[in-house]
C-alpha cells in the first residue's frame, strides 16, 4: 500500500479478551510518537471472553476532525476466525461497507472465506493476507495474549505507518505508564499476563519480538501482483 | 465563603489566559469548564443513561472548586431544584441526558420566564424507543421553543469554552435566562481530543448581586407569598397580558444573547469557503463530519464551503442567510430523524428548495463522511463510487 496514503480507516474485529481495544490504543499512542494523528473508538457489549469487540482506528499525516465508529473501512483486522465464520462482528458479512483496494489480514491460515465472500472482495480489488497471528505469538512470546502485538505489527509494517520505535514507545506507555485503563476485564487481563512474566522488561521485550517478527514477515510481502489471498507461514 | 482562586473576568479568562494542551474526554472539558467558573452549587440526580459530567463534578466539588453539591431525588427535583436555588441569587450548574432531560422538562421549560440564571449541560442520548443509551439529539428539538439560549458544540474544547462562556451569558442583566450546552454523548462525551485549558487557579468572577435584575430573596425573612398577586388570580384578560408581554420579554433576551456569543465565543456561526456552489450546515458532533467532507472536497478542488452553528437558540437567522445567498445547494447532515436543524434553516432563507434533506443517522449511529460526500457528489452532478450496502 502506499506510504503517502493520507489516511487509513482502520476497522478491528476479534473478540472479548484478544486485545482488540488494548492494541486500538496502542496504534493511536504510535501514531502520536510519530508526530502523526490518530482518533480511536472502542465499541463491546457486555465485556467476555469470546463475545464480539470492534475497535476502530483512524491514522493519518493530517488532523481528524470525525468521530464514530469507521463504517467505511479500508483495513479490516479480523483477529479470530470466528469474526468470519461464526458472524461475531458488528456488521455481517465481516466485510461490509469495505472501501476500494483495501488491505484485510486475518488471524488464520484456514480458508474462512466463501466463494461469495471471495467474488465480493475481487470486485472490490481488496488484498487478504493470513497467517496464524495467535501460533506467532505462543511461540515467539509464550503466550497467545501477545496475538494483539503480532496483528499490529502485521498492519504497521504493511502500511509503514510508523517506525519501530514508534511502537515501541507506545507498548512501553502501554505496559509500563499507569494513565491508561480500558476497562476492568483488561485490568485482571493484565495482572494475569504480568505473573506470567515476572518482569515487565520481559514482557516488553517479547511483545516487541513479536512485532520485530511481524516487521520482517511484512518486508517480505509484495502485494502488487498478488492474488485475492496471500498466505505467510509463521 | 470563597474558593481562593484569582477571580478574572470573562473576556480574560477566554481570550488572554495562557492555555496549556490537555488531551481529556468531552465530559471532562464540561467539569473542567465547571472548575474554572466560580460555581456556588450544582444539582443533580445520577439518572441512567448519562454522561460522566455530573460524577466529575462530584469530583471537583470534593476537591474545593465549587461550594455546594445537592444530589435531588430524581430528574424533575433536580431541575425545581435549581429554580429554587436560583432564588436564593446563587451560580448554578447542572447536566442531564436523554430521558433525564424530558424528565426534567416541565421545570425547565418554566426557568425562563421565572428568569433563572444557570447553566445546563446536555448531553445527548436517544430518548425515543425503541431503547438505546446511544447519542441521537432529538431531544434538543424539545428545548427550541422554551426560551432558553441553547449552545451546540462540535468537539472538546467546544465544549470547554462555550461552557465557561455559558456562566458569563446566563448572568447579563439584559439576558438573565438558562444558557444551555449541548454536544453529544459518546462520540464527545466518551471520547479524548485535545482542549486547551487555563490554568485551574483562575476563575470568573463571583456573581455580583447588584447587577443581578431579579432580587434575591432573603430566606432568613422568607417573605409570606413570592407574588402577591399571580396573574391566574386576576381576571383572565390580565392573565393573558401579562403571560404575554412576559414571554415577549423571555424572547428577547434570548436575542439580545446574541451580542455575548459574537463577544465570547466569535459569533454564531462558522463560515469556511463563502460564496461556494455547495455548503454544509451543521452543529455539534455532525459538524465535526462536515468539516471532514469539506477537507475532503477541498481536496478534490470541489465547489464546497462550510458553516458551523454554534447558537442554536438565539437563531442566527440573518447570518445563516448571508452565508447561503448565493450557494446553489445546502447540505444538513444531522443526528436524528427529524431534521430539526434542516426546518430551521430551511425557514431562514427565501429559497428553502436549494436545502436537502439529510443525510440523517438517528439511534446514535455514526454519520459517516462518505454519506456527506456522496451528497455533495450528486449536488454537483459527479458520478459517485457506489457505496456497497
Amino acid at each position: 500500500m502506499a506510504d503517502d496514503k493520507k489516511r487509513y480507516n482502520i476497522r478491528i474485529s476479534g473478540l472479548g479478551g484478544q486485545g482488540v481495544v488494548t492494541s486500538a490504543h496502542i496504534l493511536g499512542n504510535a501514531m502520536d510518537n510519530a508526530g502523526k494523528f490518530a482518533s480511536l473508538v472502542p465499541f463491546f457489549g457486555s465485556e467476555k471472553r469470546m463475545a464480539p469487540v470492534e475497535a476502530y482506528v483512524r491514522a493519518s499525516s493530517q488532523p481528524i476532525y470525525e468521530v464514530g465508529e469507521v463504517v467505511y473501512p479500508d483495513i479490516i483486522m479480523i483477529y479470530h476466525s470466528q469474526v468470519v465464520t461464526h458472524g461475531k462482528s458488528y456488521t455481517m458479512p465481516f466485510y461490509t461497507g469495505l472501501k476500494k483496494d483495501s488491505l484485510i489480514i486475518i488471524n488464520s491460515d484456514i480458508d474462512v472465506l466463501d466463494e461469495e465472500d471471495k467474488a465480493v472482495l475481487n470486485r472490490l480489488n481488496a488484498k487478504v493476507i493470513q497467517f496464524e497471528a495467535t501460533e506467532l505469538a505462543k511461540k515467539v512470546a509464550g503466550t497467545e495474549l501477545a496475538t494483539n502485538m503480532a496483528m499490529m505489527g502485521m498492519v504497521l509494517g504493511m502500511t509503514k505507518l510508523v517506525t519501530e520505535e514508534n511502537i515501541e514507545k507506545a507498548v512501553r506507555e502501554r505496559f509500563l505508564g499507569n494513565s491508561f485503563v480500558a476497562s476492568g476485564g483488561t485490568a485482571s487481563l493484565d495482572s494475569a499476563i504480568e505473573k506470567k512474566f515476572k518482569k515487565k522488561e520481559e514482557l516488553l521485550s517479547k511483545n516487541m519480538e513479536v512485532i520485530n517478527k511481524t516487521f520482517e514477515m511484512a518486508a517480505s510481502i509484495d502485494l502488487s501482483n498478488a492474488p485475492l489471498v496471500t498466505k505467510i507461514e509463521i | 465563603m470563597s474558593l481562593n482562586k484569582k477571580l478574572v473576568d470573562m473576556n480574560y479568562l477566554l481570550k488572554e489566559a495562557p492555555r496549556e494542551k490537555h488531551f481529556i474526554t468531552g465530559a471532562q472539558a464540561m467539569a473542567e469548564a465547571v472548575k474554572r467558573a466560580s460555581v456556588d452549587m450544582a444539582i443533580a440526580y445520577p439518572i441512567t443513561p448519562q454522561s460522566e459530567v455530573m460524577h466529575l463534578v462530584g469530583d471537583i466539588y470534593a476537591q474545593g472548586h465549587i461550594k455546594e453539591y445537592y444530589r435531588a431525588e430524581e430528574e424533575l427535583g433536580t431541575m425545581s431544584a435549581i429554580a429554587g436555588a436560583a432564588r436564593a441569587g446563587v451560580r448554578l450548574f447542572t447536566a442531564t441526558s436523554g430521558p433525564g432531560l424530558l424528565r426534567g422538562l416541565e421545570a425547565i421549560v418554566s426557568w425562563p420566564g421565572h428568569r433563572v440564571p444557570c447553566v445546563l449541560g446536555v448531553l445527548t442520548r436517544v430518548i425515543n424507543a425503541p431503547l438505546s443509551i446511544q447519542p441521537d439529539n432529538i431531544e434538543m428539538a424539545y428545548l427550541m421553543h422554551s426560551g432558553i439560549v441553547m449552545l451546540h458544540a462540535e468537539n472538546q474544547q467546544d465544549t470547554f469554552d462555550m461552557t465557561l462562556a455559558a456562566f458569563a451569558i446566563t448572568e447579563k442583566v439584559d439576558v438573565y435566562i438558562p444558557v444551555s450546552v449541548s454536544t453529544e454523548g459518546f462520540f464527545v462525551t466518551h471520547a479524548k481530543g485535545y482542549v486547551e485549558m487555563m490554568d485551574e487557579e483562575l476563575a470568573f468572577n463571583e456573581p455580583d448581586p447588584y447587577k443581578a435584575p431579579v432580587p434575591a430573596m432573603d430566606n432568613e425573612v422568607p417573605p409570606a407569598r413570592i407574588q402577591r398577586d399571580a396573574p391566574v388570580q386576576k381576571s383572565n384578560f390580565m392573565s393573558y397580558l401579562i403571560h404575554s408581554v412576559w414571554q415577549q420579554e423571555i424572547w428577547d433576551s434570548n436575542q439580545r444573547a446574541m451580542k455575548y456569543i459574537y463577544e465570547y465565543l466569535g459569533g454564531p456561526i462558522e463560515v469556511q469557503n463563502p460564496g461556494a456552489d455547495v455548503m454544509i450546515v451543521a452543529s455539534g458532533c455532525a459538524a465535526a463530519q462536515a468539516r471532514e467532507a469539506h477537507r475532503y472536497a477541498q481536496e478534490e478542488g470541489l465547489s464546497v464551503g462550510f458553516v458551523k452553528v454554534r447558537a442554536i437558540r438565539p437563531w442566527p437567522k440573518a447570518e445563516i442567510r448571508e452565508a447561503l445567498a448565493t450557494t446553489k445547494t445546502v447540505i444538513v447532515p444531522e443526528h436524528n430523524i427529524i431534521g430539526w436543524l434542516c426546518k430551521e434553516v430551511k425557514a431562514a432563507i427565501p429559497n428553502s428548495g436549494i436545502v436537502t434533506e439529510g443525510p440523517r443517522v438517528y439511534g446514535g449511529m455514526t454519520l459517516p463522511v462518505e454519506l456527506i460526500m456522496t451528497e455533495i457528489y450528486d449536488a454537483l452532478g459527479m458520478k459517485s463510487e457506489v457505496l456497497q450496502a
